[in-house]
């Protein structure tokens, strides 16, 4: 219904919306379940089918749980997206189930991509062909509500150190030692998971991952990354696992004077009234090292889509994922563009917001997964061993690393 | 409470009847029973609520509003939601009522050979979990293009067995006098059955229909598994997802969930004595 | 002689031996086929097929994307050696062991006190009813938000002004499964305490009279009487609510959306493997041979729970 509307009022003239439909190719776009995603696209829809009157666009949205379900089902009900977005880890998983073709070379020329791009792009690379384009890349930083800050007279942390600091400052608990806000979310389910695998394990010295993909954390820099992670609760009681179901939830409801999070809730953060926030990089290590976590959903081109829905599909792909969809991607979502030349504008590094993430990026390092949900899942378990088991975190370690790998080996099989 | 209590000491040393007994038990049944609609209480109470009071524990919240509901239904998900469950609901109940009544009422009283394996293999079919059939169903619906479709989410239960058995254990207690005197009225077997037979189960016919609504509209197994898009989304399906988007605000929430059990519970405060007698009798005959 | 061919109209019309209408009896047979037909098609190609094919699926590597091969007991031998199954296995019957006895004592001394007050009845009975009509995924919600830590949880709210330590509940690997169990056990209660009730009343009043007369207590005749004579309720309800426990899911499902499974998979039932493996990881074969295995469980179970309670 409302869609007509949008159609209607874009088309504007009634003659003029029957020629347009008569010769209309619909082809669908999906994505998962975020507000503002979901806006930013209907945003870029709706210019798209304006330049383009032969083309309507159907976005169908899933929630994140069950996107890959829904998309790997309508690949084996014949009935999948014409353009789709995807995780670029889940590229392996969406490439051998046939869910993706490669981009054309023709359309989209490797050597253009690769030079005007991140090069974190390459993740979505297979023998030599592209299976996708980012429209925005995503890193991480540390939120901090600045009424939370000032109350405790702090300012916002630096370091590794710092930030216990700040946490403990910032940590209000009730007579009873619950806490009542937090000083830093724990939420490793979230996006505490790459903090720790690609920032605090490196940051502690070591590497997560070997030079041939092989799990190579269960370390002492590993243990050091898991126990200080760890320590936040058990120790330094400035955050709890599950405090509000959500971290980004605690830091939404004022409850919580820090949080690591990505550029991908900036929108959602900018929906708070009740406070100030601000944002910094992730804190260095004692040495001043520092290190970062980048990824992105690529957009890619469905199987099932051929002749006049492909050059629909390629069209559109070529829009969403230019220097203006990039734009809009940004100003809606607040990610990052994925193209150099839209991402390091002097306005982009003079923002108190962006600069952060956009200093981040050039330390980033990208997780190659092959199962994204359960490597994640064999993480979340190492810690929760630690937290609710009181395992030896050595042995949790160890544990995490021996499932991963496993993981890893069966993938490669 | 003191009171009472020394009272009905008294009373039960002079061996009078055990009211005092009963007034104790009454009380601690009330307790109990509002204990057990406790969670409703809180959900309709913090479905009034505004986002700032969901983390004040009171029950009567301090300005209810309707603002939650306005947010809810306001883009109309909710009410498609609705409308598919009843749809759905509505159809497989309307379906098991004629076939496992028809069934039913066949395996009662016909005589034919096969009739004991007819009802032995329907019978059977008890013991099999949905859980087992959902692959194949899923597989065999996505040969046949079900998926993601009003019929691919209803099918499977479109007839029971358990329905089946309930109506046959009723049929059985018609007498055959009043079916063959309507044969000597010259009415077919299918008239006999719909016109003569049916009127007389009217009780099981309703404690059949409560029970196949209420499991079609509370189901969420299947749902969850068949449908792709949110418009064919049922009731609790969506709700489900709604839940995750909210990313955890919950005050609306609760406003879904409300939304999802107030059908029910309006149902059942105008029908009460027929429900809870349907129940019953699905209950001695099942 | 007119009044004969009446008679025998029960039996074979004068017409029968043109071999074109069929007796009446032949044509009730006819007319019972035909009744079946559909139904018959249903069954078979609804629950019996897909049953077969269930049981063929577990023995190949089917994953929806490429095509099945045959590979024997490949999956049941994964199953058995998968530590998550083991403890999957664990969770299941933990909901069925500590969940049916604690609903069915529960619902009896309910119903039982119930039964005996007049005053307000159906306004009391309504209030245990009520949860009976609720949607367990749309009530997982409410509950999940009563167990969050403080300060949004309900109950550690409460704890908290007691002045007693917060629990983790869903947190915590220990709490997770019976925190799940109370929802599961709070929505069955309503109809086993009807049940219950219906059954109480089908007892014959005289039997009572006749044990007041012969100077019984109420504890006798609770004994003597009342549970003897329940017993086919009983039965009916230790096994439906066994079969509702073995089967949980909707709760597990919504209360732990963002951990599925509880951490540490401390509130995974089978259904929920079943639910991932096969519609997560799209390893269909192996998420046949689950469901193979809940089958026998589930056959296990009450055809256990028949015999034993038959026998007592």
């Amino acid at each position: 219904m409302r869609k007509r509307f949008t159609l209607a009022s874009l088309v504007a003239g009634i003659s003029f919306m029957a020629l347009s439909s008569a010769q209309a190719v619909e082809i669908e776009y999906w994505q998962y379940v975020f507000e503002t995603r979901v806006n930013a696209m209907d945003q870029l829809i709706s210019n798209f089918e304006a330049a383009n009157p032969d083309i309507t666009v159907k976005q169908v949205t899933f929630p994140y749980a069950d996107y890959q379900t829904k998309v790997i089902a309508s690949q084996a009900g014949g009935n999948g997206p014409d353009v789709l977005q995807f995780f670029y880890g889940w590229l392996d998983k969406f490439q051998q189930g046939g869910v993706l073709q490669p981009l054309d070379e023709a359309v989209f020329p490797t050597a253009e991509i690769e030079s005007e791009f991140f090069p974190i792009v390459s993740a979505v690379k297979r023998d030599g062909a592209y299976y996708g384009l980012p429209t925005a890349v995503r890193s991480l930083a540390l939120f901090y509500n600045k009424k939370l800050l000032d109350e405790a007279g702090v300012a916002p942390p630096t370091t590794l150190d710092e930030l216990v600091d700040v946490a403990m400052q910032t940590t209000k608990t009730d007579g009873g030692g619950n806490i009542t806000s937090e000083g830093l979310t724990l939420d490793f389910a979230g996006q505490d998971h790459h903090w720790w695998r690609e920032v605090l394990v490196r940051q502690m010295g070591g590497e997560p991952y070997d030079a041939n993909g092989n799990v190579s954390y269960a370390t002492d820099a590993g243990l050091q990354a898991l126990n200080f992670y760890t320590d936040l609760q058990t120790a330094h009681n400035v955050g709890l696992v599950g405090f509000m179901d959500e971290g980004q939830a605690a830091f939404k409801a004022g409850l919580a004077a820090m949080t690591v999070d990505g550029t991908f809730r900036l929108g959602a953060f900018n929906a708070i009234t009740d406070f100030e926030w601000g944002v910094v990089e992730l804190p260095a290590n004692a040495d001043g090292v520092r290190s970062n976590y980048a990824s992105y959903f690529a957009n890619g081109i469905g199987s099932g889509a051929t002749d006049e829905k492909k050059a629909a599909a390629e069209k559109f792909l070529a829009y969403i994922s230019s220097t203006e969809a990039m734009q809009v991607w940004l100003d809606v979502v607040g990610e990052l563009p994925a193209r150099r030349d839209a991402a390091l504008t002097e306005a982009n590094l003079a923002d108190p917001i962006y600069a952060p993430f956009l200093k981040g990026l050039e330390y980033a390092h990208t997780t190659t997964f092959v199962d994204e949900a359960g490597q994640r899942q064999t993480a979340v378990d190492m810690v929760n061993r630690v937290l609710l088991e009181n395992q030896d975190p050595q042995a949790s370690l160890d544990e995490a690393a021996a499932a991963e790998q496993a993981m890893i080996d069966a993938a490669k099989k | 409470m003191a009171e009472m209590t020394a009272n009905g000491y008294e009373l039960a040393a002079n061996r009078k009847p055990i009211r005092p007994g009963l007034i104790l038990t009454w009380t601690v049944l009330l307790v109990g029973g509002l204990l057990m609609i406790t969670p409703l209480l809180y959900m309709f109470s913090t479905s009034l609520k505004s986002a700032g009071q969901v983390y004040d524990l009171r029950l009567i919240p301090l300005a209810p509003s309707f603002d939650n509901y306005v947010k809810v239904l306001s883009d109309g998900r909710f009410m498609r939601w609705f409308l598919n469950s009843a749809l759905v609901a509505t159809t497989v109940t309307l379906s098991n009522v004629f076939f496992d009544s028809l069934v039913g009422y066949t395996l009662a009283k016909f005589e034919f050979r096969g009739r004991y394996f007819i009802f032995l293999a329907i019978l059977s079919t008890l013991m099999i979990p949905t859980e087992m059939l959902v692959i194949p169903w899923y597989l065999m619906s996505s040969q046949l293009g079900w998926l993601d479709s009003y019929w691919g989410i209803m099918f499977p239960g479109m007839m029971t067995a358990f329905g089946t058995f309930l109506m046959k254990q009723f049929f059985e207690t018609v007498p055959d006098d009043f079916l063959e005197a309507a044969r000597i009225d010259g009415l077919n077997e299918f008239e006999i059955w719909w016109k003569v037979a049916m009127p007389l189960v009217m009780p099981a016919i309703s404690a059949l229909a409560i029970f196949t609504f209420l499991g079609n509209w509370t189901a969420f197994f299947w749902p969850l598994i068949v449908t792709t898009s949110k418009e064919l989304y049922t009731l609790p399906v969506g709700l489900s997802s709604f839940a995750v988007e909210q990313s955890i605000q919950w005050e609306l929430i609760m406003t879904g969930a409300a939304l999802a059990t107030i059908p029910t519970l309006l149902v059942f405060l105008v029908l009460q004595r027929f429900i809870v007698r349907g129940v019953m009798l699905a209950g001695l005959k099942g | 002689m007119a009044h004969l061919p009446d008679i025998e109209a029960n039996g074979a019309t004068r017409k029968g031996r043109t071999g074109f209408v069929l007796t009446q009896s032949g044509r009730k047979v006819l007319w019972a086929w035909s009744f079946l037909a559909v139904p018959i098609l249903f069954y078979s190609w609804i629950r019996f097929y897909p049953t077969l094919s269930a049981f063929w699926i577990s023995f190949t590597d089917w994953d929806l994307l490429r095509p099945a091969n045959f590979v024997g007991l490949e999956n049941y031998q994964k199953l058995f050696a998968d530590p998550v199954f083991w403890k999957v296995f664990r969770n299941t019957f933990a909901y069925l062991i500590i969940g049916t006895p604690i609903s069915l004592l529960l619902s009896f001394v309910i119903a039982y006190y119930l039964d005996k007050v007049t005053f307000l009845h159906s306004f009391l009975r309504a209030l245990y009813f009520l949860p009976f009509l609720t949607t367990a995924a749309a009530m997982a919600w409410v509950w999940r938000w009563f167990y969050q830590p403080i300060p949004i949880g309900i109950i550690n709210g409460i704890l908290s002004n007691l002045h007693l330590p917060a629990q983790q509940f869903l947190r915590s690997p220990a709490q997770a499964l019976p925190s799940i169990m109370v929802t599961g056990i709070w929505a069955g209660l309503g109809f086993q305490i009807i049940i219950f009730m219906a059954g109480l009343r089908a007892i014959p009043s005289t039997y009572y009279e006749a044990a007041r007369i012969d100077g019984l207590g109420e504890w006798a005749i609770l004994r003597k009487i009342t549970l003897p004579l329940l017993k086919p309720t009983t039965v009916f309800l230790v096994v439906f609510s066994s079969i509702g426990f073995l089967r949980i899911f909707d709760q597990v499902y919504n209360m732990t959306s963002n951990d599925p499974g509880g951490p540490l998979n401390s509130t995974k039932p089978l259904v929920m493997m079943i639910y991932q493996t096969a519609f997560s990881s799209f390893d269909m074969g192996y998420a046949a041979a689950q469901t193979v295995v809940l089958f026998l469980i589930l056959l296990v179970v009450s055809l256990g729970q028949l015999f034993v309670l038959r026998n007592r």
